[in-house]
């Protein structure tokens, strides 16, 4: 194995869990919600896929589960600031700090233990390809999973009629409601979205980045994740390069230290987070375009009048 | 409205049945950096509180609050501990050493004790322990059991701690092998399964093939069994996570001293000290030597037995360090004032000190 493709295969990994939980809540925010329960979501998938593979020994079922948990876990949000129109910003906050409460409860019995991981994928003759075998085919499912929901959500998003409307709610929720278009339910439907990819999320780091349950294992992640939609301007592809981008600064950071360059570790901690932002500032420059972008209604509390 | 009052009575009796019950017993109180489930550090302290518990059995009454940050929210959990009647607390992180001994000052009828700290009052004890030993010991089994003589050092953070930790490592490995190298990455965090596991792979990618951490997840263990390199536990026994690839452990073990402080404050004999025990007390414990060659084995056992026996110093000189100035002469050990403020490599660390 070569020092390039040693590097791609861990970028990959270590940007997987922010793309898929960054995605999901994209839709969430083009829908003119701000979910700021992301971490909580993604906690809570992690342990409830560990939970759900250890249990059963099927890692696949634990996929499923948390998924599902991360969508339940969404659904109180939903009705609180949907149907009760409650301020989102509290909701999401409190949110996060029910998931990694709640989570760490049910993760007692499973610290300690080691998991079931979820198996990679291998493609008969296209895995032995040297380089392009092992960096292109040889991961697990999720990894395809985060650029197939990136492209199926910018198909929604941008062609067809269903993700204009909901695009339409994001950034006048009055004037959709006028026209007759069910600005709750839609919002319910990617609130429940962003819930599963969130836990989706989760469940990758508990069931193939490091297959263990520990508490407070996201360690951040999910607000990583939300401040990368914010930055890419809620542009899916954006969202990819600016995932790829801070997973792969992540590393070099890492490599820059074991080759021993002697550069100060906190800076190269810190670096990922500053070449981000700065990067994702520097494309969303066209201030026009991203005016077109942003849900002018997000965080807005809606009141339909019956 | 009568109704209320009868309710009002009952708690006040129950509330006041509750302070008779806890006065015959010594409430002792934990304070914890990290969540209890964090399965390292924290998790060790709790195993030392529920260790006073089954040793003093209904003399005591313990309790514990997890996931305190070090600064003001410190000061509210030791506040809160005292004024619910806990007479020992221990604070278990670094961090808190300025706040403890604040509080201390507030209350001198409380006992304190603060891990790895080196502040002390007439209420305030400190106590630590020597892992250098253990990680000494898994110095000399790495330069055995290396064939590339290069190891990889997940570290957290550039204190003292740590940086002996990384010095005895490398010190025992050179014992047995003189060219030994060790590569380290900085995490900049005690607890992050994920990055300590890109960590792991980078250090692998980069040609070392034994692993060996100074952070609190299982993560690098797992990467390293899927690697097929082998690695040593941290704070507690990590073989489940890798029964192929787990050299030995080093586990810390704080039960007994949690045992004696707490039996020291019931018997009246409880004063300030300072504690820095090692293998010799049982505080630094070495799990079992698996996936070894016996003779390698048989040279760790004896390693063990030598420094538990007060024959062997790690820190026993000469030492250079990376400038190649001699720290220690021929002859001498370093002394425990210096090892506690250890900021300086021993020569060959292939890496520059963070400042």
């Amino acid at each position: 194995m070569n020092g390039l493709e040693a590097f791609l295969l861990t970028v990959i990994t270590a940007s997987t869990p922010l793309l898929l939980a960054a995605i999901g809540e994209l839709v969430v925010e083009r829908s003119g919600v701000l979910n700021l329960g992301v971490e909580g979501m993604m906690v809570m998938g992690a342990v409830s896929a560990f939970a759900a593979a250890y249990a059963t020994g099927n890692p696949w079922i634990g996929v499923v589960a948390g998924a599902a948990a991360g969508a339940l876990l969404s659904l109180p949000f939903a009705f609180l600031t949907q149907t009760l129109a409650t301020n989102q910003v509290a909701t999401g906050l409190a949110l996060t700090l029910l998931g990694l409460g709640l989570s760490g409860l049910l993760g007692e019995k499973f610290v300690g233990q080691p998991g079931v991981p979820l198996p990679k994928l291998d493609v008969p003759g296209l895995s032995d390809i040297p380089f392009l075998g092992p960096v292109l085919f040889g991961h697990d499912v999720l990894v395809y999973a985060s650029f197939a929901f990136t492209a199926g959500v910018m198909w929604f998003l941008f062609r067809t009629r269903a993700g204009l409307v909901l695009r339409a709610i994001g950034v006048n929720h009055t004037a959709a409601h006028a026209l007759g278009y069910p600005v709750v339910r839609v919002r319910y439907l990617a609130i429940l979205f962003g819930g599963a990819l969130a836990g989706l999320s989760g469940a990758y780091l508990s069931l193939s980045y490091t297959p263990q349950w520990i508490e407070n294992m996201t360690s951040g992640r999910g607000w990583i994740a939300l401040a990368l939609v914010v930055f890419a301007t809620w542009r899916p592809l954006r969202v990819l390069a600016g995932a790829y981008l801070f997973g792969a600064v992540w590393i070099l950071g890492l490599y820059v230290q074991a080759l021993g360059f002697g550069l100060p570790s906190q800076l190269l901690t810190a670096l990922p987070y500053i070449v981000t932002i700065v990067a994702l500032v520097v494309i969303s420059r066209n201030r026009t375009l991203t005016l077109t972008n942003t849900p002018a209604s997000i965080g807005i509390p809606f009141v339909p009048d019956r | 409205m009568k109704k209320w009052k009868i309710l009002a009575a009952a708690a006040a009796l129950a509330l006041a049945s509750g302070v008779a019950q806890a006065a015959d017993k010594l409430k002792v109180g934990f304070v914890y950096v990290g969540p209890i489930g964090d399965h390292g550090w924290s998790y060790q302290h709790d195993q030392g509180r529920l260790a006073i518990e089954k040793a003093l059995g209904d003399k005591v009454k313990t309790s514990y609050l997890e996931k305190v940050p070090e600064g003001p929210d410190a000061e509210r959990a030791l506040e809160r501990l005292v004024r619910s009647g806990h007479k020992l607390i221990f604070a278990t992180s670094f961090g808190y050493m300025d706040t403890v001994l604040k509080v201390a000052k507030r209350h001198p009828d409380v006992k304190f004790e603060h891990a790895t700290g080196y502040k002390r009052a007439k209420n305030v004890s400190t106590y630590s322990s020597r892992f250098y030993e253990g990680r000494y010991i898994i110095g000399r089994i790495a330069g055995k059991m290396s064939k590339k003589g290069m190891a990889g050092y997940i570290a957290s953070f550039p204190i003292p701690e740590v940086v002996r930790g990384i010095n005895a490592f490398l010190l025992g490995a050179q014992s047995v092998n003189p060219d030994f190298k060790i590569k380290v990455v900085w995490v900049n965090t005690w607890y992050d399964p994920g990055k300590e596991a890109d960590a792991a792979k980078v250090l692998i990618s980069q040609g070392t093939d034994i692993i060996t951490q100074h952070t609190d997840s299982a993560a690098p263990m797992q990467v390293a069994a899927e690697k097929g390199v082998y690695a040593f536990g941290q704070a507690s026994d990590m073989i489940k996570f890798g029964p192929k690839t787990q050299l030995t452990a080093i586990i810390d073990n704080w039960g007994p001293y949690y045992v004696k402080r707490a039996k020291a404050v019931l018997d009246g004999t409880w004063k300030s000290e300072d504690t820095w025990g090692g293998l010799k007390t049982g505080m630094v414990v070495m799990a079992p030597y698996t996936n070894m060659p016996d003779d390698v084995k048989k040279m760790a056992e004896e390693t063990e037995a030598a420094i538990r026996d007060g024959k062997l110093h790690p820190f026993a000189g000469p030492i250079h360090d990376q400038e190649g100035k001699l720290r220690v002469k021929k002859g001498e050990v370093l002394s425990d004032q210096e090892l506690l403020g250890m900021n300086w490599y021993v020569k060959g660390v292939d890496d520059k000190l963070p400042k």
